[in-house]
């Protein structure tokens, strides 16, 4: 058996706005390599969840622990260079750029060359140019964009928005990514093919996944291991057969019969 | 039909680096209002260096008499070094602290910046109070000279801008300007990034404020004022915001437009109300967009093809 080990870890992580209480004492593990899925009904937290593991919000109360060490608090730029990246419900993409430019302007923590051979157009940058060049069309072969290199992004159908987010996402060569409804807006193959997609990328890249779907079986076929959030609180957390076959689950969607 | 002479030629050259001032933090989408202030402030150490410790040595006038001696290149270097030191400086403390602000309060922020820089002018001890300061030295004899070193410097600081639009630098500000919650969520130092943009911005205008005060030949309160700003962000707007190229035609057409407009008469200011009006409902992204420069073939901004 192969050690499992902990890359994430939330303890009792809360969030209040005014009076409203979008998360409350949320505790549960994120073990490397696996995919984990985050389901639940609107407004029951999990894009909060995603906001407080970025960077883009910070908790009221609790902790997050990435490798043993406390990272909540920290900004986004600090949470993305340890190895945090997401993609975003409502897709925010850089409309200007273009797909290939997006790409790039994600790979920036790769050799660039100096900005004075940059401005003298040197030899030595323009191969840490095309290095870099490289490396971009190879993530956008990856994710099937290749042929839309050099449209601009806001001129993308939906689908390929979605996968040019979770490109610009890898390009910063995180170990845990965040995917925040990635197949939303998509048909029942493009879905199919996420899935894969996902898959594959998760052994080439050395991944840890957390997913939210509103799309239950493509989570329950794709995950490891889910959770459940409702109105703030995990309710569940398990395999799917698990997860499925949970009263408590049944209950926050279907409702009780009475 | 109106020539452009030499000294209208200078006048358009020093426009269209003030409009690359106000574009660059433009390009990183904050709306900075502050290049007047550092274009004073360039302009302000240019007259004070030299009519005081770089003053040139008087000459002969030919007439028996003496007349002030060419400043040279050397000491208008050394201006020009000096300043961009002392506005990058200001620019990198001021900078912490505006650059907090978004959208219009940044723009606010950027416009009280001036005035308090245009009231220090006026009230310092050694900056010649409402009369400014006189007789500042010259570096050429001939008036082209002029157009022939702004030319070179308007060349130098676009072909910079344009290598930087193809770089990593060029590409984060673009982001940033698109989204910048995004851009942060990728690790890129946003508040970096928008400082990086906004001491250039200082460093471009004061190097402008330098050519300016010697080729006025007097350096006063009145150089920078809010009205400079608004012409310089007009410079952009009309020009387009997407491209180095675009203020660089909006300063140097929205300059040159009052003095062609010349025989129209009076109504000339009419005139060119109407161009900065019409402009942007006409053109609303500006003379030069990025569709033109594809048509043009020219290369594409930001890097779509890093070179």
């Amino acid at each position: 058996m192969s050690t499992v080990l902990t890359l994430l870890e939330l303890v009792g992580l809360g969030r209040q706005f005014g009076g409203l209480v979008a998360l409350d004492q949320v505790s549960f593990a994120v073990e490397q390599g696996e995919i984990f899925g985050l389901i639940g009904p609107n407004g029951a937290g999990k894009t909060t969840l995603f906001n407080l593991l970025s960077g883009l919000d910070q908790p009221s109360s609790g902790t997050v622990l990435w490798r043993g060490d406390t990272i909540s608090g920290l900004p986004p730029e600090r949470l993305n260079r340890i190895g945090i990246a997401r993609t975003f419900q409502n897709l925010r993409l850089f409309d200007q750029l273009s797909v290939l430019e997006t790409v790039l302007v994600a790979l920036h923590r790769q050799p660039q060359g100096s900005p004075l051979g940059a401005v003298l157009a040197s030899r030595s940058y323009r191969q840490a140019q095309s290095r870099l060049l490289e490396e971009a069309h190879q993530l956008l072969d990856e994710l099937a964009l290749a042929p839309q290199a050099e449209r601009p992004a806001g001129t993308l159908a939906y689908g390929d928005r979605r996968r040019l987010e979770i490109a610009r996402a890898l390009a910063t060569r995180p170990s845990l990514l965040l995917l925040d409804e990635p197949a939303a807006g998509m048909n029942p193959r493009e879905k199919e093919q996420l899935a894969e997609l996902l898959g594959a990328l998760r052994q080439r890249h050395d991944l840890t996944l957390m997913v939210i779907e509103h799309h239950v079986p493509l989570l329950m076929q794709l995950c490891h291991r889910l959770a459940v959030l409702d109105f703030g609180r995990c309710i569940a957390l398990g395999t799917p057969e698990q997860i499925q076959a949970d009263p408590l689950v049944i209950k926050a969607y279907l409702g009780v019969k009475g | 039909m109106p020539m452009i002479d030499n000294g209208l030629l200078v006048q358009m050259l020093l426009g269209a680096l003030l409009g690359l001032s106000v574009y660059l933090p433009l390009a990183a989408g904050q709306l900075s209002l502050a290049t007047p202030a550092f274009y004073a402030i360039g302009g302000l150490v240019a007259a004070l260096l030299s009519t005081g410790p770089l003053a040139p040595p008087m000459a002969p006038d030919g007439a028996g008499g003496q007349t002030a001696g060419l400043l040279s290149l050397g000491s208008l270097g050394l201006e020009m070094g000096l300043a961009s030191l002392i506005v990058a400086l200001l620019a990198i403390v001021l900078g912490q602290a505006v650059l907090r602000l978004r959208g219009i309060y940044l723009a606010i922020a950027t416009i009280a910046l001036v005035e308090i820089v245009r009231v220090a002018i006026l009230n310092l001890p050694f900056t010649g109070g409402a009369q400014g300061i006189f007789g500042i030295p010259q570096p050429f004899q001939d008036p082209w000279g002029y157009v022939l070193l702004t030319v070179t410097v308007l060349a130098l600081v676009s072909w910079c801008v344009h290598r930087l639009e193809l770089t990593s630098l060029g590409r984060k500000m673009a982001a940033i300007r698109d989204d910048e919650l995004a851009a942060s969520s990728l690790g890129i130092a946003t508040t970096r990034v928008k400082l990086i943009a906004f001491v250039a911005s200082a460093v471009v205008a004061g190097i402008t404020g330098v050519i300016a005060a010697h080729y006025l030949n007097t350096w006063n309160a009145r150089q920078g004022t809010f009205d400079v700003a608004v012409t310089t962000l007009a410079f952009v707007i009309l020009g387009g915001s997407r491209s180095w190229l675009g203020p660089v035609i909006g300063g140097l057409v929205l300059t040159a437009l009052p003095e062609l407009l010349r025989p129209v008469g009076d109504a000339r200011l009419v005139v060119f109300g109407l161009v900065i009006l019409l402009g942007p409902v006409l053109f609303p992204q500006g003379l030069i967009t990025p569709g033109l420069l594809e048509r043009l073939g020219a290369p594409l901004p930001r890097g779509r093809r890093p070179a």
